[in-house]
């Protein structure tokens, strides 16, 4: 094999120089991707991995960790330790909460969502996917495809990930064996023709031995992927955020009252999705007046452009009444206008969902209120069953309900836009968040 | 056109996206400003999200009374600039008025002191939310951190207990006498706020420069010779060539050695310090005991 191949699928790591180019960090990319798992599949340690191999662990960190690790009797540095950040999670060894961390390489900045992988945990797996990139899915090569790597990616697919990296993990421990992966990518790809995600990719690694993590592995010479590494630099995330319906709801309204901006309106919001420009015509929602963009601007600093996820202030040539909870589109391209909306929603309360209850709703800059018209099924989140006799809906659990609204929500469904066509579910009497809910179309 | 954003212009829009919503979903918010980087950082965020309205949330500053002169010079002069409301909460009169008792000895510090202050000056403005400049990279409990979190009546947090954050959909709501907590740039980590700032040119104390300054030692840490900190017969003030890397009160800020004159110089010094101490790991075979020697060293 020569260099060039060997190279080939290498991250850029590797080449990374001693001295640090203090400008080339202006055209590192941001990626989120989140990983599930629970206590024996290893994904602590391919995080602590990641972490390790890409040199983003300080010392004082590591030392932490090594003499705890010695503490405990442990023979080796336990990089799981890294990911448990509260008590209770240190003592008994698992992940509760998701816990964010973050590494970067010459070319992208990297957030962790590190969720549980329990079942009694959806809700926190759900919390991280909700922003995520692509979900790492780990399976333990020794097993196969078992339950939690069915309901791991059911997940990604309801919270529509756009990509899954399936790990397939401890190779070491089925001697590097290429029937045993092939046997398994086989078995899920069958798996995955039911879910929405498009874009699967298989690597077979070692977390605990770091083959095909950071470096490539020279025990598995039949593999001609990328490592994990490179894949997570070089996935392709520009065209996950929606550029062709522009969405812009307002936040607040700025007002300066002051002498040198004495007329001065602008809107303030981050766009949802789409791109707008100084000339546009746009219509506002509710009101349906139309109007022209007089500036797009940040600090005072005029834009030719901007678009989704940048947040911005807007000027209209016309004066009209704008606050916030409206909504600014392009004409001809307007989002759906309901009060009747059916949504999945992955419920997070104690109590559970009450047919005919009311609850406070959030979405995009709205505000409104909720109630439950009907339940249509619950969904069975290990094999996509739809329980439709009697379903009742806890936590954790995950269902299709319809609701109505006090006011008309301007929505896309969630698979178009993931920022118009979620909401969320509030209790009226604790003021806490209860359901995560994506509209269908 | 390519519509791809870096890494620093998407934590902007976020951490912008943020401001609003507490601007929007809350009647009396304050900035905690101590006049450190990450402060600062959340000011000029504030000051971007809303011009060329004026920042529509007071400073507030826990002042213990220990500071160094450049950050005061530094957080007046901004506060001026920026048109910003400053409201002082003052740890000697929380001191004075027999609230709290001042430490004694060599080591004594005001740092655990400032929380009085700090819920004497929430409850006195009645602030609702309270936007600080908190990072989840700093420590590993703050990794668990919401961006809104929640405190109850007693000003508590309860981790295991957090609200779901989920997309962009912040949930503000609370009942009367709770308050909440803001971290808009919980998603920066300690190098991003570096090349934000070099990116932006945006004006630091020069505190954080490499300048000469008479400097002792004191449990492996370099502090600034100030008559708040009594010294011992045994040390001797020096001038040596230093800079902060985090700013707080003067007797518990160590200096580091620098020459890093300018913010590329930091950057650079930021990054190859991890390159250099990452370096050394491989064939790294330190004891628990040398553990304790580096943290002695102020490694924490």
């Amino acid at each position: 094999m020569s260099n060039e191949e060997v190279n080939n699928g290498q991250p850029a790591i590797d080449n990374q120089p001693l001295t640090f180019d203090s400008k080339s960090y202006l055209n590192m990319e941001l990626m989120r991707f989140t990983t599930a798992g629970s206590v024996d599949d290893g994904k602590s340690t391919l995080i602590g991995r990641l972490l390790y191999d890409s040199k983003s662990i300080f010392e004082d960190q590591m030392e932490s960790i090594r003499a705890t690790s010695e503490r405990r009797g442990e023979t080796t540095v336990n990089l799981a330790l890294l990911t448990d950040g509260l008590r209770a999670e240190r003592e008994q060894g698992i992940t509760i909460d998701v816990a964010y961390r973050y590494f970067s390489t010459p070319k992208r900045k990297f957030i962790i969502a590190d969720t549980p992988g329990h079942i009694q945990y959806t809700r926190n797996m759900v919390t991280g996917a909700s922003t995520a990139n692509l979900a790492i899915i780990l399976v333990d090569a020794r097993q196969g495809i078992v339950e939690q790597t069915r309901r791991h990616s059911i997940i990604a697919s309801l919270l529509g990930i756009p990509h899954i990296a399936l790990c397939i993990n401890k190779m070491d421990l089925v001697d590097y064996n290429k029937e045993v992966y092939d046997r398994i990518v086989t078995e899920y790809r069958e798996f995955a023709t039911r879910l929405k995600t498009k874009d699967i990719n298989f690597i077979p690694i070692s977390a605990l031995n770091g083959d095909n993590v950071v470096h490539r592995s020279d025990k598995m010479k039949w593999y001609e992927g990328v490592t994990l590494l490179y894949l997570l630099e070089n996935i392709h995330i520009a065209s996950d955020i929606n550029h062709i319906d522009m969405r812009f709801p307002v936040q607040c309204v700025i007002r300066p009252y002051s002498d040198d901006f004495h007329d001065y309106r602008g809107y303030a919001g981050r766009l949802a999705s789409g791109v707008i420009r100084p000339g546009d015509k746009v219509v506002v929602l509710p009101s349906g007046f139309t109007s022209t963009v007089k500036s797009v601007e940040l600090d005072g600093k005029q834009m030719k452009e901007a678009f989704a996820p940048l947040s911005v202030t807007v000027q209209l040539e016309d004066d009209i009444d704008i606050s916030r909870g409206d909504m600014l589109v392009r004409e001809g391209n307007v989002p759906r206008q309901d009060q009747d909306i059916e949504a999945m929603i992955c419920w997070m309360g104690e109590k559970p969902l009450q047919l005919n209850g009311k609850y406070a709703l959030k979405h995009t800059s709205k505000d409104a209120r909720a109630v439950v018209k009907e339940i249509k099924y619950k969904l069975d989140i290990n094999t996509l069953h739809r329980i439709t006799d009697n379903p009742s809906i806890g936590m954790n659990d995950v269902g299709r309900i319809k609701i109505r609204t006090t006011t008309p929500l301007f929505f896309d469904a969630y698979t178009k836009n993931r920022d118009t066509g979620s909401f969320i579910l509030i209790d009226e009497a604790t003021n806490v968040t209860i359901a995560a809910c994506m509209i269908i179309d | 056109m390519a519509y791809t954003l870096n890494h620093l212009k998407t934590l902007e829009a976020e951490s912008i996206f943020i401001l609003r919503e507490v601007a929007a979903q809350f009647e009396n918010p304050a900035i905690l400003f101590s006049g450190g980087k990450d402060s600062i950082l959340v000011t000029y965020l504030a000051k971007k999200a809303f011009f060329p309205a004026p920042i529509p949330f007071p400073l507030v500053h826990i002042d213990t009374g220990h500071n160094f002169i450049e950050t005061l010079t530094y957080r007046d002069s901004l506060v001026e600039k920026l048109g910003a409301k400053l409201i002082v909460g003052s740890v000697q009169e929380t001191i004075d008025g027999g609230r709290v008792a001042e430490e004694k000895g060599f080591n004594a510090s005001r740092i655990r002191l400032q929380t009085t202050t700090l819920l004497e000056t929430i409850e006195q403005y009645k602030f609702d939310a309270c936007i600080g400049g908190a990072r989840r990279d700093e420590e590993k409990a703050r990794a668990k951190e919401r961006f809104f979190s929640h405190r109850d009546e007693f000003g508590q947090w309860d981790p295991k207990n957090q609200r779901p954050e989920l997309w962009n959909l912040f949930n503000g709501r609370m009942h009367h006498g709770e308050n909440f907590r803001i971290f808009p740039i919980s998603n920066w980590t300690e190098l991003d706020v570096w090349q934000y700032l070099a990116m932006e040119g945006i004006e630091l104390p020069t505190l954080y420069f490499s300048h000469k300054r008479k400097v002792f030692e004191r449990d492996g840490v370099w502090l600034a010779e100030t008559p708040h900190i009594p010294m011992k017969p045994n040390e001797k003030a020096e001038e040596r060539v230093v800079r902060f890397r985090t700013i707080g009160d003067i007797t518990s800020t160590g200096a580091s050695f620098s020459e890093a004159a300018t913010l590329d110089d930091i950057i650079q010094e930021v990054a190859v310090t991890r390159t250099t101490e990452r370096g050394g790991r491989a064939d790294d075979k330190r004891s628990e005991t040398s553990m304790e020697d580096r943290k002695k060293e102020g490694y924490f």
